[in-house]
């Protein structure tokens, strides 16, 4: 029971340095298939190497193996020590660190060999999901446990966000890969036509919705204030915006599938609730950005916090993109044009990518016994490259999807459309170019992190540290 | 849907709309009595975590409200709480066909302007040409290419060498009513050497370097077998789309491969009908257009 007494940082260290890993891979997969994009010839003429295959790869290991390590990794830190309490479940907690490995390292040999479920962000295979499965229960058999042995008796608000996205990633993900396996590789949806792509996008949008937003905020609600040194702008509005947003999430899913055979009345609902989701979600940006006020000179210090802070911004920015997206005249212009892409990554690089990246300079050095980051001056520069990253980024795909919309819907005299849809691939060429300039960027900031963590981590000595006792 | 089904869904939706009212409500109510407006929570996490009490923002609750009203009166309107279909009585559907109602209206008056001109004249009409090129290139080009020049399966239309006949009336009715090419697989019959004897004999008609001998017991299967359709001297018959087998244009492909895979395995060409699709307006200016790319393949 000696152990008892410290914490559990292994695995925490473990999952830090891979987030760094598998964020240089997954972005560097990403600026290959943008390439790809502009020179269709990178993908060598070999099948492992093409678009179809890489695209999904990048997601992927973006979302799955990036994202998720750092929020295994924030959430078993920030579980102990907000609940004053040793990680529960023993050796469960190695397990979630090596099976999520083996799950990341089994979809980089599936996904380019073409082995795939076909479905959006859940491609991988029924052996790899039943391991999915495994891993994820016993994430939230670690995370429950802690949670139940705790020494305080509130239960802070991050560990509400992160309790939500457990349970339900352990739900969606179950639900949406229930199939029927014809082999070891090869198994067909347990559903089918319009039920199977309402299932499918109930899962796909509260990837995003409780993955890739609820998991986030809960590392934002417990880094923001601990950086900032600050308390945690307002408790009721967390209350509020926590019920509300994963109330709402749950319902949003049909606005991926508008004007299809999907039944009116679903897709109504898909729209309404999202764009109600509005309020919920700036809720958490509210919260986050005004739990500086008292402390806005801090900003102009320290970059950790700035990346935690644009984060937020960039949050506010695309929970009320998405909600307008959402609206079916609108979505009618954007679906299936880049403004849909441009729309994910300043989610995903602007939120996600940037609340991690502030999380791994403010988590990296407590957990390796250092005072801090081996350079700021390193962090300054990463927050300069990838800010302007995105900016180019997300304006590149704006314009280049509008473009496609109007020329998709362009008419002549006769009723005929205008343009063929190469003439709009065509039109895209200079955004495309832009885009992979604003990912090549990002993907330079992430270089130098990852030197940044190798000059901090190396010749480290971290030690156990000791459980404060209650007073 | 079931009525049980249409009533869980309005009680879910409306418990989840009312719900996030009955949040609010709460969170300007019972919450804030025990604790001052402005203050600490009085709860500490990890050495230094608190948390304040302030109230929800005003402008924030206020879009928050305004949402919601908007949800409740898209919800009278339209189909979204289960069964019902909404004041307005929209449907997708309807939504649809409105829309190609206006189209319709919208661009009838360009048609009308061609109407009751003879296929010839309009094919030497740049205006009703250019239509003709841009439907084409809507609704055409998918198997016979953006130049027309066909692909494997599908012929082409520019090169004045015709399965059904290049006349007006000829292209017109293959558009308007389709065509079916049909050729039976002659493999059970010719038999493996006889495939090869009539595959010869099919070269030699082109002018190509086959054996003699080959050819000539193909000739003869030719005969018995083929010329039924393709004619005896192998030039086709455009009554019923049998190709011409002598002029190297090949449908399905010219190479020793795909000629015997015409016919041991037969074929089955299917170019469907546009007249319910297009009408008969639209038709007209495509066929004119295909009438243009002869007259100017027969110039060359």
């Amino acid at each position: 029971m000696a152990t008892e007494t410290t914490y559990n940082d292994v695995v925490v260290r473990q999952f830090t340095v891979m987030t760094v890993v598998w964020g240089v891979v997954g972005m560097a997969v990403g600026v290959l298939i943008a390439a790809q994009m502009l020179w269709p010839a990178l993908n060598f003429e070999t099948p492992w190497l093409t678009f179809g295959r890489l695209r999904p790869l990048h997601t992927n290991a973006v979302i799955f193996a990036f994202g998720g390590s750092i929020l295994f990794a924030s959430s078993y830190y920030v579980v102990q020590r907000t609940c004053q309490t040793r990680l529960f479940g023993g050796p469960l907690v190695g397990f979630t660190f090596w099976g999520w490995q083996l799950v990341i390292l089994l979809a980089a040999i599936t996904l380019p060999l073409g082995i795939t479920t076909s479905k959006e962000y859940a491609e991988l295979e029924w052996p790899i999901d039943i391991l999915i499965a495994l891993v994820w229960v016993s994430y939230a058999v670690v995370f429950f446990g802690t949670i139940f042995k705790r020494k305080v008796k509130h239960i802070y608000v991050a560990n509400w966000f992160y309790g939500a996205f457990i349970i339900t990633v352990a739900m969606l993900h179950i639900v949406n890969s229930a199939a029927v396996p014809v082999s070891l590789t090869k198994s067909y949806s347990a559903y089918s036509g319009a039920i199977d792509a309402m299932i499918q996008w109930w899962y796909g949008h509260n990837a995003v919705g409780f993955f890739l937003t609820a998991g986030f905020l809960g590392m934002m609600y417990y880094f923001v204030p601990k950086q900032a040194g600050r308390p945690v702008y307002s408790y009721r509005l967390s209350v509020v915006h926590f019920w509300s947003l994963i109330a709402l999430y749950i319902w949003a899913g049909p606005h991926h599938l508008h004007y299809t055979a999907l039944p009116d009345w679903t897709q109504s609902l898909g729209m309404i609730f999202s764009l109600v989701l509005l309020a919920p979600s700036w809720g958490g940006m509210i919260n986050g950005i005004m739990t500086l006020s008292g402390a806005w000179h801090k900003l102009r210090t320290d970059p950790i916090l700035r990346f935690m802070i644009v984060s937020l911004s960039f949050y506010g920015m695309s929970t009320f993109e998405g909600p307008m997206m959402s609206i079916k005249t609108v979505n009618a212009l954007s679906h299936y044009t880049d403004w849909t892409i441009g729309h994910v990554h300043s989610g995903a690089l602007g939120w996600v990518a940037l609340v991690s990246i502030g999380t791994v300079y403010a988590l990296l050095p407590r957990v390796f016994g250092r005072e801090g980051m081996y350079s700021s001056k390193l962090i300054e520069t990463h927050f300069w490259l990838s800010t302007i990253g995105i900016v180019l980024y997300i304006v590149a795909m704006w314009i280049a999807g509008i473009m496609q919309g109007l020329m998709w819907r362009a008419l002549n005299e006769d009723g005929t459309l205008t343009y063929s849809f190469v003439q709009s691939l065509e039109a895209m060429y200079p955004f495309y170019a832009v885009r992979l300039l604003g990912g090549a960027l990002f993907l330079l900031g992430m270089f130098i992190m990852a030197y940044n963590v190798w000059k901090t981590v190396a010749g480290s000595k971290p030690t156990e540290v000791a459980v404060p006792q209650a007073a | 849907m079931s009525q049980g089904l249409s009533w869980y869904i309005i009680v879910i939706v409306l418990f989840n709309v009312l719900g996030m009212l009955a949040l609010i409500w709460w969170s300007g109510k019972g919450s804030s009595k025990k604790v001052a407006e402005g203050e600490e929570m009085g709860h500490v996490w990890d050495g230094d975590l608190r948390e304040f009490n302030n109230p929800l923002p005003r402008w924030w609750l206020w879009m928050f409200y305004i949402t919601i009203a908007f949800a409740l009166v898209y919800f009278a309107l339209y189909p979204a709480l289960g069964k019902t279909k909404g004041v307005l009585n929209w449907t997708q559907e309807k939504a649809w066909e409105k829309e190609e109602k206006k189209a319709d209206e919208e661009f009838a008056a360009f048609f009308q302007q061609f109407d009751g001109k003879d296929l010839t004249m309009l094919a030497g009409d740049p205006g009703a040409v250019r239509a003709g090129k841009r439907l084409y290139l809507n609704y055409c080009s998918q198997c016979h290419g953006s130049d027309a020049g066909g692909a494997r399966g599908f012929p082409s239309l520019a090169d004045n060498d015709w399965l059904y006949g290049g006349e007006p009336e000829n292209i017109r009715t293959s558009i308007l009513a389709g065509r079916n090419g049909m050729m039976p697989p002659f493999g059970p019959v010719l038999g493996d050497d006889g495939l090869e004897d009539v595959a010869a004999y099919v070269m030699q008609l082109n002018g190509r370097q086959v054996d003699d001998a080959k050819a000539k017991a193909g000739q003869e299967k030719f005969a018995l077998n083929c010329a039924g359709c393709h004619m005896p001297d192998g030039t086709g018959n455009k009554f019923l789309g049998a190709p011409n087998l002598t002029n190297n244009i090949w449908v399905y492909g010219g190479s020793p491969g795909a000629i015997k895979m015409s016919i041991r395995e037969g074929r089955n060409g299917v170019m469907p009908a546009h007249k319910d699709f297009l009408g008969e307006q639209k038709v007209e200016l495509v066929a004119a257009y295909v009438l243009s790319l002869t007259e100017a393949a027969k110039e060359q």
